[in-house]
């Protein structure tokens, strides 16, 4: 694991950035979907967003990755503003995402799935070698190919690979989807509820991986999980949202302890959270 | 014996044709989603502007040819982005509207200015027949199928195994994540009208120059869908049969029943085998779409 992390991660773009949300407002027609949203997931850091459910988690994604233009507000990648990049071209910024609900190309295999992550580093098409010169082009395609070899390792799906992946079970289903999203060399990660229905032993394996991504290719990840347990294990900062508004925010442990919070998850009368 | 053999091989080269129609209205259907209509009219506009080039122009059928392909890729993406895009998100009926309306409006154009009457382009392929033992080709029949197995052949490859290949079935497949993933889904549906057009003028000019080019033409189109529907409207695949399997009954019962028959056979060949199979020849297999 350890001499392949050390090369991954040089094969890796360079290291993670910062992602900032700075005072996001979101409305469909009446409803007023996120309030002045205002969190930063730091570099190379996993960083949690949880709440109840319409609290805005998916709101919040959904606007990072371009599929919503908020009212207000501004979404920072490192130092650039790409609150107005339009869905394709954050990806070439180093955005990865998955999804709530499995988003694989169905009938491709594992490995044309894997593949597409890479898709973005290069032009598609005739151009691109006149763009990039004929060694860069080799040089690019040679990378992109130890990526996606070191990915699928990496995930343990090396078994599956030319298998469609329509046939895999659940588990493997979400491992491939991950592995597509670092295809992408990304610098921000974005996990929408990566162990949903899951079993224990997957989700202990998928927060395995998440750690192992974060810890060796030094990428941001930013995760929505409901699954207290491995959100309060894999996360060094937490964000809590609810009614669209940031209610709370900090270490796992003061999350825990903030009144608001217990009151959002618990009710009112509730006294303590775990 | 022969007889049968000369009607089966006829038939069967001229599903080559019918099967590049398919593939030009498969391509849009499953990149886009729409329901072409106009993929007839396309092809027979093509196979127009082949004929003013090569015989209005008296350019060199070649440079004529690349003239149609230009003049159709370049009306092709003009109407991907005035008026697909634009009704990107309306009900399918919408859509199908706009493309019989824009099939009319060919159609009658086409008719304005070059009349109903049946022309004459030049052939851009050898007219040497072939015999093969007792059964005598048309060097045309020959060539229209060859072109179309190279082309066919050509695209089955670029969608398996080369990256825009299959950038565009993430994109046919989930636009959405396609885009997260960098896909250009603008330059992708771009991109598919694109290569349908310059299929459909393929198709065109490949028939006009052989049997003749007349408004009739865009209604070779028709007996298409029925291969369309047979094989799956979205498998490239499955169009590809069904195309050789119409093109076959069609040629045999001609051959054997008379002429008029052939508007009437194919339609309840495949009537029949979708009350046995309503998916499609191929069951509730999958097919390998796009």
């Amino acid at each position: 694991m350890s001499t392949a992390g050390t090369s991954l991660s040089q094969s890796a773009a360079s290291g993670g950035l910062a992602l900032s949300v700075e005072g996001v407002d979101l409305r469909f027609g009446g409803i007023h979907a996120l309030r002045g949203v205002s969190f930063a997931a730091a570099p190379g850091q996993v960083t949690a967003v949880i709440g109840p459910n319409g609290a805005g988690k998916t709101s919040v994604f959904n606007t990072i990755s371009g599929f919503y233009r908020p009212a207000a507000g501004r979404i920072l990648l490192g130092d650039e503003d790409i609150t107005h990049t339009p869905v394709h071209a954050r990806a070439g910024r180093g955005l990865a995402r998955t999804f709530q609900n499995i988003a694989l190309f169905r009938g491709l295999t594992v490995l044309e799935n894997v593949k597409l992550g890479g898709h973005h580093t290069m032009q598609a098409g005739v151009f691109s070698a006149l763009v990039y010169g004929r060694a860069a082009r080799e040089e690019e395609l040679r990378l992109r190919a130890e990526v996606e070899r070191k990915v699928i390792d990496f995930l343990e799906i090396d078994h599956v690979r030319h298998l469609s992946v329509d046939v895999l079970p659940y588990g493997l289903q979400k491992r491939v989807e991950l592995a597509r999203a670092l295809a992408m060399r990304p610098r921000v990660l974005l996990l929408d509820e990566p162990v949903a229905g899951m079993n224990r032993e997957e989700t202990e394996d998928m927060a395995r991986f998440i750690l192992d991504v974060q810890e060796e290719w030094g990428v941001t990840v930013l995760l929505v999980e409901h699954d207290m347990g491995m959100v309060m294990d894999i996360s060094s900062h937490v964000v809590v949202l609810n009614f669209g508004q940031v209610i709370a925010s900090g270490t796992p442990a003061e999350v825990r302890r903030h009144p608001q919070v217990i009151e959002a998850y618990l009710g009112a009368e509730s006294e303590a959270l775990a | 014996m022969s007889e049968f053999l000369e009607y089966s091989l006829l038939g069967l080269l001229s599903g080559g044709v019918m099967a590049l129609i398919a593939l030009s209205f498969v391509l849009i259907y499953k990149g886009t989603g729409v329901v072409n209509f106009a993929v007839g009219e396309v092809m027979m506009l093509g196979a127009y502007i082949y004929y003013a080039g090569a015989v209005t122009f008296g350019l060199p059928p070649w440079v004529a040819f690349a003239l149609a392909l230009a003049v159709i890729g370049v009306l092709a993406i003009a109407i991907e982005r005035a008026v697909l895009r634009p009704l990107s998100g309306q009900p399918a009926v919408a859509v199908l509207m706009a493309t019989i309306g824009m099939a009319s409006i060919v159609h009658g154009g086409v008719e304005a200015v070059w009349g109903g009457d049946t022309l004459s382009p030049p052939t851009l392929l050898p007219r040497t027949p072939l015999l093969l033992g007792e059964v005598l080709i048309p060097g045309t029949v020959l060539g229209n199928f060859a072109v179309a197995a190279v082309l066919i052949g050509g695209f089955l490859a670029f969608f398996r195994y080369s990256k825009t290949g299959i950038a565009l079935r993430a994109t046919a497949s989930d636009p959405v994540t396609a885009a997260t993933l960098g896909i250009n889904i603008n330059y992708a549906q771009r991109l598919t009208w694109l290569l349908s057009g310059l299929v459909g003028t393929f198709a065109g000019v490949l028939i006009a120059s052989s049997a003749g080019l007349s408004p009739l033409l865009a209604s070779a189109a028709l007996s298409v869908f029925a291969a369309i529907i047979l094989g799956g409207l979205d498998s490239i695949l499955g169009a590809i049969v069904a195309s050789l399997l119409i093109g076959w009954v069609e040629s045999v019962s001609a051959g054997y029943l008379g002429g008029k028959s052939r508007d009437v056979v194919p339609y309840v060949v495949v009537l029949a085998i979708l009350v046995v199979k309503p998916y499609g020849m191929f069951g509730t297999r999958t097919i390998e779409r796009l």
